[in-house]
């Protein structure tokens, strides 16, 4: 089943726990490098989380692209749609 | 408009604070003021025991290497004055390259101006826009840079993962959008915790999903194996792994790097790989020593042998000082985990004020945010060197934890 965008938003809010040291309320404008303070290899290990939840592949060079939790909620939805794997 | 030099306002702040800790002794820039041997430096103008240089061969101050370094300079000059590809090879280049794939038992090899270029060089010459480099989540940056290089689609699987290459092998090829080649990389041994690749795991997804694949053997090559091959030749896996990278400035003691592999198409990497056309190649003197040193490799395992009994004895102590290890099996890389960032910063302050320079490793350069106080061993280090190594780590490092046991 694939998830709504909301569903994703709220997955991706949850995976990203973890790497948000600094308890920054998380909202679709977040900016992930920016505003959580997460150094690059750390959003490489929460892109792994994501595709193991989701099971789709997220290739690095898509992540110079996302910057924001929107745009990453937006290109997981693409994935799971293209993949059609989740 | 703000400053280019904005963005570096944190790690500015972070090295600030270190040098604070540290008296001024900089961590990250630390300079030995005269060397002394391959395992002494002076340091602070104090005599130091080097535990920290990856000369894991001893090889760097060998008589033999310095003379064929100096006669090369007199033959051939100071440098290169260019790429090979514009400006020429010179007898020596081929003569490395001949000697290195006779080494590595290798119909081709190619020498590349560092180990760093040789990572850049063989993954973009290999990968391009089309194909897909799997590659370790713990690689070496050369590694990462060389896959951003190729503009080959990346992904990424858990460090040491084999299921999980499998895995994603797997969710490519339904994913309908494979067009290319498929590259995987692996180290031999991973430079920051000294553990090495499951090879024999990853061999067995290759036969399943087939790729090309591509061992960096810097901090294996002439260390592992009966004739210091690598991890390749240590698991007994050569005919499986496709291409070998390595570095001149670990077993080799120079400077520079190399890919090997059997592809009858190899050498076309030369004219197709930027990081091999467009540098100047390493100095005359570099690209002899590097020839006379893999000569020695061959010709004195117990060169091998003296390293491996010594990283044997240096991960044992260790263990036995209680210290937390970074890798279970001992090998020339042997990391010990500090508590937290200042308390790492401090033990390694203290254990260079001792006359023991170890590398400090911290986060984001280290796998699981770990800091790391970064010992490697060399074939050089005398018994006495390791035990005194031992001795200070235990002074300066298990200390506080005896003291918690002992309370």
């Amino acid at each position: 089943m694939v998830e709504s965008k909301e569903q994703i938003f709220e997955e991706l809010s949850r995976l990203i726990a973890p790497f948000n040291i600094k308890g920054v309320p998380i909202t679709p404008a977040t900016d992930i490098a920016a505003d959580l303070n997460i150094d690059s290899v750390a959003v490489m290990d929460f892109v792994m989380e994501i595709e193991d939840r989701f099971d789709i592949d997220i290739p690095l060079n898509l992540l110079a692209e996302i910057r924001t939790m929107d745009e990453l909620t937006q290109v997981v939805r693409e994935r799971i749609e293209r993949g059609g794997s989740a | 408009m703000s400053d280019l030099f904005d963005k570096y306002r944190d790690i500015a702040g972070r090295h600030r604070q270190m040098m604070a800790m540290t008296g001024g002794d900089n961590a990250v820039g630390l300079v030995m003021e005269r060397m002394l041997s391959p395992t002494r430096a002076v340091i602070g103008g104090r005599e130091t025991i080097l535990a920290g240089t990856n000369n894991y061969m001893g090889i760097t101050f060998d008589p033999d290497c310095i003379e064929a370094g100096k006669q090369a300079l007199d033959a051939y000059g100071t440098g290169t004055t260019g790429s090979r590809i514009a400006n020429g090879s010179y007898g020596i280049h081929r003569e490395l390259e001949q000697e290195l794939a006779r080494f590595l038992k290798r119909k081709h090899c190619i020498a590349f101006t560092t180990g760093y270029q040789a990572n850049l060089g063989m993954i973009a010459g290999l990968a391009g826009p089309n194909d897909t480099v799997f590659l370790d989540a713990d690689s070496h940056s050369s590694i990462y840079d060389g896959c951003t290089l190729s503009g080959a689609r990346l992904v990424r699987f858990r460090h040491n993962d084999a299921e999980d290459l499998d895995r994603r092998l797997t969710r490519l090829a339904n994913s309908g959008e494979e067009k290319g080649g498929r590259l995987v990389v692996l180290e031999g041994i991973y430079s920051m915790l000294g553990d090495r690749a499951p090879l024999a795991d990853f061999v067995e997804v290759k036969r399943r999903h087939g790729f090309a694949l591509m061992v960096d053997e810097a901090h294996s090559f002439g260390v592992l194996g009966e004739n210091g091959r690598g991890l390749q030749e240590e698991t007994g896996l050569e005919s499986e792994v496709d291409f070998v990278v390595g570095t001149f400035s670990k077993s080799i003691g120079a400077i520079g790097g190399f890919g090997a592999g059997d592809h009858p198409m190899f050498d076309v990497i030369r004219y197709a790989s930027r990081p091999y056309m467009f540098t100047a190649s390493s100095s005359p003197s570099s690209v002899a020593t590097a020839t006379e040193a893999v000569r020695k490799l061959a010709a004195e395992p117990e060169r091998r042998e003296r390293l491996r009994r010594n990283a044997a004895r240096l991960h044992e102590s260790f263990r036995d000082l209680g210290l937390e290890l970074g890798c279970p099996v001992p090998s020339p890389v042997i990391a010990v985990r500090g508590p937290d960032e200042p308390s790492t910063i401090a033990m390694w302050h203290s254990l260079l004020r001792a006359g023991v320079y170890v590398n400090i490793a911290l986060p984001p350069g280290t796998p699981g945010k770990a800091c790391l106080l970064r010992c490697s061993v060399s074939a050089a280090h005398t018994e006495e060197d390791i035990d005194r190594i031992v001795a200070v780590f235990r002074d300066v490092v298990a200390q506080p934890r005896l003291a918690v046991a002992g309370e």
